[in-house]
């Protein structure tokens, strides 16, 4: 088991410019199956040996593909996002970075009357179950199947937290990053029902960074739902405040977001929190023994 | 991105809301023609993003009042209109150095019967905005929201239809206005609505939205910022950027598509990735140093991004040690470390660099630094690579 991704899933990638080709490649080379791509006024033609449709619609018809990926440019994206959940698509995976906020406000609440559609990011790596389906920009190399999920705001300390799990012999279930946008789809609790329910899946490794309170509303619906043992970082404890740290959503602002209280949030829910970065793998395994 | 005080009431004014007579400034001839003008006591208003103005001081200026300065006599202005110009303005949101005003606000003294403070802002939890308002204006709404946030009234706008009237005249209502105040404000709410979800604000703000004597509402005082991924649509918006009032490796960095933050230590960062540059910053921390910067080359950067970052980064003097953390993903190792081989054969630095480098072709990405002869120390991971660039920047 994993979760919302694996073998059976079918992907059409919406953007297929020059970076979601070469991630759609990336992906293929890893065994995802990838549908083709969207590209409007090209459908029936081909790249790479992608066949390429006109609308999410179409594609989902000829393909029966159930998730997309989406590169199109921010401009477009939310209307990509809603375009893919009026087809049918039951899993969007949003890439791309830059979307304006309120485009995805708007998204997403056009998203909220589509029960059966999930949206996870954007400004995400997207999601992994290792072995078996990568939908996004993330090296596949690094990751094992294990019992390990992972769920983080962020790409680069993902692979971070991958790499030093592989490392300890840790593989993973799933890894999904949510990505660092302030509106998103999925959020951190979203993602820890999933990994509670999934047999799979052993223990937690949760990444969170600065902005917002999405960590310590997951620290109190760990405290009450999450019997698997959890292991946490915060990235940003020396960010200053009011500043935007490369994501959009990295923001210490309103008196609120700073690390401090998500560390402290977490650590009042009885999750063990990494004080180095360089200490996420080894945390986990002491909350594992725990 | 921030605009000033005056811009943002101009905004709010083309959308209907009832703002105090002012003239914009730019030198002390103007501010007096603007006082006669007026024919009347002034508020004199120094022009800068940061808060916090009125309990600032003008830097070695010798003078003690801030940038809001009322003035009822025209013998007064010239000497107080010629220090706001003359010496940069320090307040607790600006460094020690302070900023430069360049125009003056000069407005047509209010008086004040009550303070409201009433904003737009973007509600992450619910994923839309919201207005806020409370009844105690003029006030540090953080204190206010930290230590009685029941004193905060919130209503959720939805973007599709904007503050309907309903819902601001409600707020109205709670925040105790009567009469044909209520009016008055409805109308400022919406304004402030209307102008957070046509120009993409990230923040709308009337601090302080007063009631006169006479029974007038108007906005005092007025502050917003724009979501910067949306000014693509709006260039109206992207001309009222004042880039003196921007940090210049930020704004210099901004250009070449690189995420960067001053800070106030001695190790430079140069990282991939918004969450592993602030972890790489943390983990400087952790093992006793300070980082001198945020910086975030992004997915994929090249050789020239590489080149600005490294310029920009020894561009401050007090860097005393570099560390370089890529964790390759799609950006293989191999070409980010010819990027740096490049861009240090160009820059030429001086001080000490750690590199540390993991994940896609991460052997060829070494063995490439360590045959350039180039002085970089290679580290094995994380805490390794920490501990070295503290140990070489306290040398």
């Amino acid at each position: 088991m994993s979760i919302l991704v694996d073998k059976n899933t079918r992907v059409v990638v919406q953007g297929m410019g020059k970076a979601g080709l070469f991630h759609s490649q990336q992906c293929r080379d890893y065994g995802t199956t990838i549908v083709g791509g969207i590209s409007p006024g090209k459908g029936g033609t081909a790249k790479d040996g992608f066949p390429q449709f006109n609308s999410v619609y179409e594609a989902v018809q000829k393909t029966g593909c159930n998730a997309s990926m989406v590169f199109v440019p921010p401009a477009g994206a939310a209307d990509a996002i809603m375009e893919a959940a009026d087809a049918g698509i039951s899993i969007i995976i949003a890439i791309t970075e830059g979307i304006p906020v309120l485009d995805m406000s708007r998204a997403v609440r056009y998203l909220q009357g589509k029960p059966n559609c999930r949206l996870v990011g954007p400004n995400c790596p997207g999601v992994i179950t290792p072995g078996q389906c990568k939908i996004g920009i993330m090296p596949g190399h690094i990751h094992k199947a294990g019992p390990i999920g992972v769920v983080s705001r962020s790409g680069t300390l993902t692979y971070e937290a991958v790499w030093q799990l592989s490392n300890l012999g840790l593989g993973q279930s799933t890894c999904v990053g949510i990505g660092g946008d302030p509106v998103n789809g999925t959020n951190f609790i979203d993602v820890l029902k999933l990994f509670q329910a999934d047999p799979q899946t052993e223990a937690i490794l949760m990444a969170g960074e600065i902005g917002g309170n999405a960590e310590e509303n997951a620290a109190a619906y760990i405290k009450q739902y999450v019997t698997k043992p959890v292991a946490a970082f915060i990235a940003g404890q020396t960010a200053p405040p009011g500043k935007r740290m490369g994501h959009a959503g990295a923001i210490i602002s309103g008196g609120s977001g700073a690390a401090s209280d998500k560390i402290a949030a977490l650590k009042a829910a009885g999750i063990l929190v990494a004080e180095s970065p360089a200490d996420l793998g080894v945390t986990l395994k002491k909350a594992m023994g725990r | 991105m921030k605009i000033h005080e005056y811009q943002a009431k101009d905004l709010l004014a083309a959308a209907g809301a009832a703002i105090p007579r002012g003239i914009v400034a730019s030198n002390v001839t103007e501010v007096l023609a603007a006082f006669d003008q007026m024919g009347g006591p002034v508020v004199l208003k120094a022009q800068v993003h940061a808060g916090g103005r009125g309990k600032g001081r003008f830097k070695d200026s010798g003078v003690d009042f801030g940038g809001v300065k009322f003035v009822t006599k025209r013998e007064d202005l010239t000497k107080i209109a010629e220090v706001m110009f003359k010496y940069p303005l320090v307040t607790k949101q600006t460094d020690a150095e302070g900023q430069k005003v360049s125009k003056v606000l000069v407005q047509s003294a209010a008086d004040i019967a009550r303070e409201i403070y009433v904003a737009v802002v973007l509600d992450r939890e619910l994923g839309v905005p919201i207005l806020m308002a409370c009844a105690e204006g003029g006030v540090d709404i953080e204190e206010v929201a930290a230590h009685t946030p029941e004193k905060i009234l919130k209503v959720a706008i939805s973007p599709e239809t904007g503050l309907l009237s309903f819902q601001a005249r409600r707020l109205a209502f709670e925040l105790g206005f009567t009469g044909d105040q209520v009016g008055q404000a409805e109308k400022i709410m919406m304004a402030l609505s209307k102008v957070f979800l046509d120009k993409d604000c990230s923040l709308a703000e009337i601090n302080p939205l007063v009631v006169t004597p006479k029974g007038e509402v108007i906005v005092l005082d007025a502050k917003i910022t724009f979501d910067d991924n949306a000014l693509f649509r709006h260039p109206d918006i992207e001309k009222l950027r004042d880039e003196t009032e921007e940090n210049p490796a930020e704004l210099r960095a901004a250009k070449s598509g690189l995420s960067f933050i001053s800070l106030t230590g001695n190790i430079g960062c140069l990282v991939n990735g918004a969450g592993l540059a602030m972890s790489t910053m943390d983990i400087i921390k952790y093992h006793g140093g300070q980082p001198a910067n945020f910086l975030d080359v992004g997915g994929g950067a090249n050789k020239d991004q590489v080149t600005e970052a490294l310029r920009i980064l020894l561009g401050d003097t007090r860097v005393k040690a570099v560390l370089i953390n890529i964790f390759g993903g799609i950006m293989k190792c191999d070409t980010i470390a010819g990027a740096v081989i490049a861009a240090f054969k160009e820059v030429k630095p001086t001080v000490p660099f750690v590199v540390r480098l993991e994940g896609t072709n991460v052997a060829e990405g070494r063995k490439m630094l360590t045959e350039s002869g180039l002085n970089l120390t290679p580290a094995t991971d994380l805490t390794d690579a920490a501990k070295k660039v503290v140990a070489a920047a306290g040398q």
